[in-house]
């Protein structure tokens, strides 16, 4: 029996908040009250993979953590940041990750993305599509992390087991 | 003598198998071939030369080639689903099974009843169509062009939906090398050495080109370049690639062929490739040309590097007497080669004054007759070759002799493969002394640096020898024969063929150019040269000789045709890939989506969204469920899943500013814990999206756009945030998706809401057009009390996750309150009976909020807002905008959507006056009577007038004007 070229699965405990305030002025606060420091741009920074901090534009970080940790992480934020021209939203609900693992994950972001992915580094984030989709992409051990929107889970998951369906290594024949 | 027709040889064949035979099918019959064999090779070896008829003449038609040029040998493929037209035996490959069918034939192969246009050549001249079918106008239409469309076209095109599954894939290579001969090879070993990640792209199965069948230690060669680059781990090898076509920055699109050869292996069939090239080299190799001499087209004549390949690669002789017509040297080879596979070779026909290199010295070595300063004047035979006559090359054609043979092996000269090169922008040059357009490195197809994106080498930068790679001996030259012989007789030429696909001759050609077609792209598509499915890849040259030479001019004063990709034909297969079926787009689902479709919800897409359009029961129809969905709502309760609003936060110091700027109406004055209705025109003045504003603290705003505006929206808010007012200190954020939304609506609204406890919903805790936040049923929720239908409304939003929880809830604690789901056109109707309007209804691009009589949602006071200059301009403010009203059909029917109301007289074109359009109409369930609203001249100063409305192949609509509110005018349903 043929394998997939990765496994394909959702994650369903993922909480996210946005940021977007001046990286330089609020890098601190925002450091502080995140528990991580700014990311370089194209980037992000995690602890143990629990929390990571990602680079989404020049005023933009995009905060992934526990669900269990948004409402406090959320409080500390907007109160870390009451003096700055800030906004720091919750988006947990209105996005859908999916975990890609397996030594031929790449091939199936491959398949869909037109972002060079194997060129990205081990901390690189990238904003790119899938197929007709927006979505994020980040590494992780044995595979990837693909962030998108709620309201095509259900195209994400079909085109990400599309792209995985045994026999289709991209390996030269 | 006997036609015994193409033979397999007893040995030979480098890429057969011959312990391995396969099984298939051609035209009915059941024939058997070999592991390795393409169909073409399949074919011959089972004495089949004929394998198609001609477009026009329906000519018999054998391979010309032995691949990707080939213009004859079509077939369709395949049955049902799988059935492909137009595929070319020469590169596709025997698979056991395959069912094939030769292709513009009725009612067969042998017996073709199209090929009478065969004996009417001489009244099917270039220009035809265009000169025979012009007059009487009418004719065209209804006699000529059903016709032409019934006998036109070579293959059928499938009618059923292919059940393959394609895909794409995006690379990233530093250096792409087309083409895996040895020019290809020895680039990529070059680049590899230095360090750099290579692909390298063969379209065949088989690497090394030309190179294994034109010299004897070519394949030693191959091996050893291959096992170089296989020990490379920067390298890619990959085969069965085609590379289609190069565009701008490097982006190169390749077609590998993963699972041709097995349809069922569940793998995708076709792969489309993706490439970011840092650089490509195109080692495309070059293809033969034909020589147009008379009956150049009869099954038998083929090209000699074709001859030689079947004999080499499959162990297929194309006859057993063979004569080899040529300008240069390599045709030689064919000579030699099919004495070595113990053919005979009854002569070498060189229309030079001399052939003196190496390899006709071998030829004349072995025994065989060369014949220089000849031609051939004509062909003996019709569905086969009997024999050819002779006759001097740089005569008129006056036969000398006749010579029995089964087979020509015609080389007319090499081109190089230049298509890659030329996709985006490479220009050539012509050489005199080659004869072939070649490469010019010095105006290469430029990347973003300026400097060449894609190089040549080997063959296809006209190098046709690659004498430093495969050790060739040194050739002589190539003798411009564009017609054969050359001074021939106009009889002969109506046999020439240049273009063998669509019957384009030498005769064509040259009266085109007496007709005064100058330029090559005109007389092109004047005579259907090269624009057949193998785009003129083995014609294109040889017509563009014989324009030149019949206009007297060089063959660079007549330039070349452009060429465009793909290389050969692409499946729609690859270009789609995942995108069909249930992945044709990114459907967007709300978080009820599944509840809706569980209950039968019949789907209105509203941009990507599926939103439910209304719930029909079991026989009920459409119409009728929204009627019974509006009634409940208008009696009860109902609830629409309004999840799809957009939903944008605006926040700063500055936000309030914006949002003045941004709509029309005054929304910095808003009061935290309010809701105002607001307009968003263009600079234009137009009105583009429309929507509910809340202020949710001092600095945050949270605006509401219609479901197709969100995305639309939050650009143009960033649009002007980032380039116009960079200074403004304003964030947004699109969170549409965050939140689900439901509208509870109707005189029990409240009551069903209170029921799930915990939010006071009174009216004097939360009145009309006010937002509270809170708790309904334990979830998190705010709750703005506005109302799209005139009812009492509030709209809930909680986060996306427990939008279906609080659905549900819903449903179940006001079940006995008769609590109905409602669709969108519920919605539509509901709020046209109380005159409001729709974007994408009364709107349409060119509406202004004072033609919707919106003047009330203007602010007078501000200074500016986007959109507010234009609004004063001239015709903004002519009184004869058409403006909103509301009609009242006068017989019952229900006015169509978008007809025009007539006035009297007709304008500039001949055209009735018209006074007005229908924006929306329906059938109203709650007034039992239909509703509409139209744009209408002075129609607010018109009310109780009466308006016509022609509808054609029906008895003419009026309707009356009146106010647009149809329902509840004092507007008291909304507060319960």
């Amino acid at each position: 029996m043929v394998k997939a070229l990765a496994t394909i699965s959702q994650i369903e405990d993922l909480g996210m908040i946005q940021i977007r305030a001046d990286l330089v002025r609020a890098g601190d606060a925002i450091a502080g009250a995140a528990g991580l420091a700014i990311p370089a741009p194209g980037g992000c920074v995690t602890d143990d993979g629990t929390r990571r901090l990602g680079w989404m534009s020049p005023d933009e970080l995009l905060l992934v953590l526990p669900r269990t940790d948004v409402a406090d992480t959320l409080a500390a934020l907007s109160d870390a940041l009451s003096t700055e021209h800030a906004l720091v939203v919750d988006v947990s609900d209105m996005r859908v990750a999916f975990r890609i693992s397996g030594p031929r994950a790449d091939q199936v972001l491959a398949k869909l993305s037109p972002a060079d992915i194997p060129a990205m580094p081990t901390d690189g984030l990238r904003r790119t599509r899938a197929a007709q989709a927006a979505c994020g992409i980040w590494r992780e051990p044995g595979g990837y992390v693909l962030i998108g929107f709620r309201s095509v889970a259900d195209y994400l998951r079909g085109i990400l087991t599309g792209a995985a369906v045994p026999g289709s290594g991209l390996e030269p024949r | 003598m006997t036609q015994t027709g193409p033979f397999r040889l007893t040995s030979g064949g480098r890429l057969i198998d011959r312990a391995y035979q396969l099984p298939f099918r051609f035209d009915g019959r059941h024939m058997r071939g070999l592991v390795g064999d393409t169909l073409a090779s399949a074919l011959l070896a089972n004495g089949q030369m004929m394998m198609g008829r001609s477009f026009k003449y329906h000519r018999p038609r054998g391979p010309i080639s032995c691949g990707v040029e080939e213009p004859n040998a079509l077939l369709g493929l395949g049955q049902g689903g799988r059935f492909e037209p137009n595929q070319r035996a020469t590169t596709t490959p025997l698979v056991a099974g395959m069912v094939t069918s030769a292709q513009n034939c009725w009612p067969s192969l042998t017996a073709d009843v199209g090929a009478v246009n065969n004996w009417l050549y001489r009244f099917f001249p270039a220009g035809f169509y265009y000169k025979t079918f012009m007059y009487p106008r009418g004719f065209w239409k209804h006699v000529f062009e059903p016709i032409i469309r019934r006998s036109a076209g070579l293959g059928k095109a499938p009618t059923q939906a292919d059940p393959d599954k394609y895909e794409q894939a995006y690379a990233h290579v530093d250096l792409v090398v087309v083409g895996g001969g040895i020019a290809g090879l020895n680039a990529a070993l070059d680049a590899a050495r230095a360090g750099k990640s290579v692909w390298v792209l063969e379209q065949t199965p088989n690497w090394g080109g030309r190179t294994p069948a034109d010299h004897a230690d070519g394949l030693t060669r191959i091996d050893a370049l291959l096992a170089e680059l296989r020990a490379l781990p920067n390298v890619t090898l990959r085969r069965n690639t085609m590379a289609t076509g190069l565009y701008d920055h490097g982006y190169l699109l390749a077609r590998e062929a993963l699972a041709d050869h097995d349809p069922n292996a569940g793998i995708p069939r076709q792969r489309l490739w993706r490439i970011r090239a840092g650089h490509v080299v195109v080692a495309t190799g070059a293809l033969e040309r034909p020589l147009s001499f008379a009956g150049n087209d009869v099954p038998g004549v083929m090209l000699a590097s074709a001859v030689r390949d079947y004999i080499a690669d499959y162990g297929v002789a194309p006859g057993r007497s063979i004569v080899v017509v040529t300008n240069n040297d390599d045709a030689y080879r064919t000579a030699l080669m099919a004495l070595d596979a113990g053919l005979s070779v009854a002569a070498v026909i060189d229309a030079r004054a001399s052939a003196t290199g190496a390899l006709p010295d071998a030829a004349r070595a072995r025994g065989i007759r060369v014949l220089t300063d000849s031609a051939i004047a004509g062909v003996k035979g019709g569905t086969a070759v009997d024999g050819v006559k002779i006759c001097a090359q740089s005569g008129s054609g006056v036969v000398t002799e006749e010579i029995t043979a089964d087979c020509v092996a015609m080389s007319g000269g090499w081109s190089p493969v230049v298509h890659l090169w030329s996709h985006c922008g490479g220009k050539l040059n012509w050489s005199d002394t080659e004869s072939f357009f070649a490469p010019d490195p010095n105006r290469p197809p430029t990347g973003a640096d300026g400097r060449a994106m894609a190089s040549c080498t080997g063959a296809a930068s006209g190098d046709l020898m690659v004498a430093g790679a495969s050790g060739a001996a040194p050739e002589s030259a190539t003798m411009p024969v564009w017609i054969m012989p050359a001074h021939a007789t106009r009889k002969m030429k109506y046999k020439m063929w240049l273009d063998f696909q669509n019957d384009v001759k030498v005769s064509d050609v040259e009266l085109a150019a007496q007709e005064g077609y100058e330029s090559v792209e005109h007389t092109k598509r004047y005579t259907t040269l090269g624009m057949a499915t193998d785009q003129g890849k083995i014609s294109n040259i040889n017509g563009l000789a014989v324009l030149s030479g019949a206009l007297n001019q060089p063959i660079p004063a007549t330039g070349t045709t452009t060429f465009r990709p793909p290389y050969t034909p692409l499946t729609f297969g690859t270009i789609a890939a995942e995108a069909r079926g249930d992945l044709f787009q990114p459907l967007r689902k709300t978080p009820m989506h599944a509840w809706h479709q569980a209950r039968g919800a019949y789907w209105e897409p509203v941009g990507h969204w599926r939103r439910a359009y209304c719930y029909p029961k079991a026989g009920e129809s459409h119409a009728d469920a929204v009627a019974r969905e509006i009634r409940a709502v208008r009696a009860g309760v109902g609830t629409l899943d309004a999840s799809t609003l957009g939903k944008i936060i605006v926040k700063g110091p500055d936000a309030g500013r914006f949002l003045d700027m941004m709509y029309t109406g005054m929304m910095s004055s808003l009061p935290v814990g309010k809701c105002r209705y607001g307009l968003i025109c263009n600079e234009n003045g137009f009105l583009i999206d429309d929507g509910v504003a809340a202020r949710l603290s001092d600095d945050t705003w949270l605006v509401h756009t219609t479901t197709g505006g969100a995305d639309r929206m939050h650009a143009h808010f960033e649009d002007w945030l980032q380039t116009e007012w960079w200074d403004w200190q304003v964030y947004t954020a699109n969170v549409t998706e965050q939140w689900a939304q439901v509208a509870v609506v109707g005189p029990k609204a409240r009551e069903a809401l209170e029921r799930l406890g915990g939010m006071d919903l009174s009216a004097e805790a939360l009145p009309f057009m006010g937002w509270a936040t809170g708790e309904i049923a334990g979830i998190p929720a705010r709750v703005y009390r506005i109302s799209f239908s005139g009812e009492l409304s509030f709209e809930v939003a909680v986060p996306a996750n427990r939008g279906l929880e609080l659905w549900e809830k819903l449903h179940q604690a006001g079940a006995d309150l008769g609590i109905t789901p409602y669709g969108t056109e519920a919605m539509h109707v509901m709020r046209a009976e109380k005159g409001f309007i729709m974007i994408g209804d009364e709107t349409d691009g060119t509406v202004i909020p004072q033609d919707l009589g919106l003047g009330w949602a203007i602010s007078k006071k501000k200074a500016d807002y986007l959109g507010k200059r234009a609004q004063e301009r001239s015709h903004m403010t002519d009184p004869a905008r058409w403006k909103l009203v509301g009609l009242e059909s006068l017989d019952g029917r229900v006015l169509p959507d978008g007809a025009l109301a007539v006035a009297d007289g007709m304008n500039a074109n001949r055209q009735r006056r018209t006074q007005g359009r229908v924006t929306s109409t329906y059938m109203s369930p709650t007034l039992n009577a239909p509703i509409a609203m139209a744009l209408v001249l002075n129609g607010p100063d018109r009310m109780g007038e009466t308006l016509e409305f022609p509808v054609a192949g029906q008895e003419t609509y009026k309707a009356r004007i009146v106010e647009p509110v149809f329902y509840d005018k004092e507007g008291s349903r909304a507060n319960g």
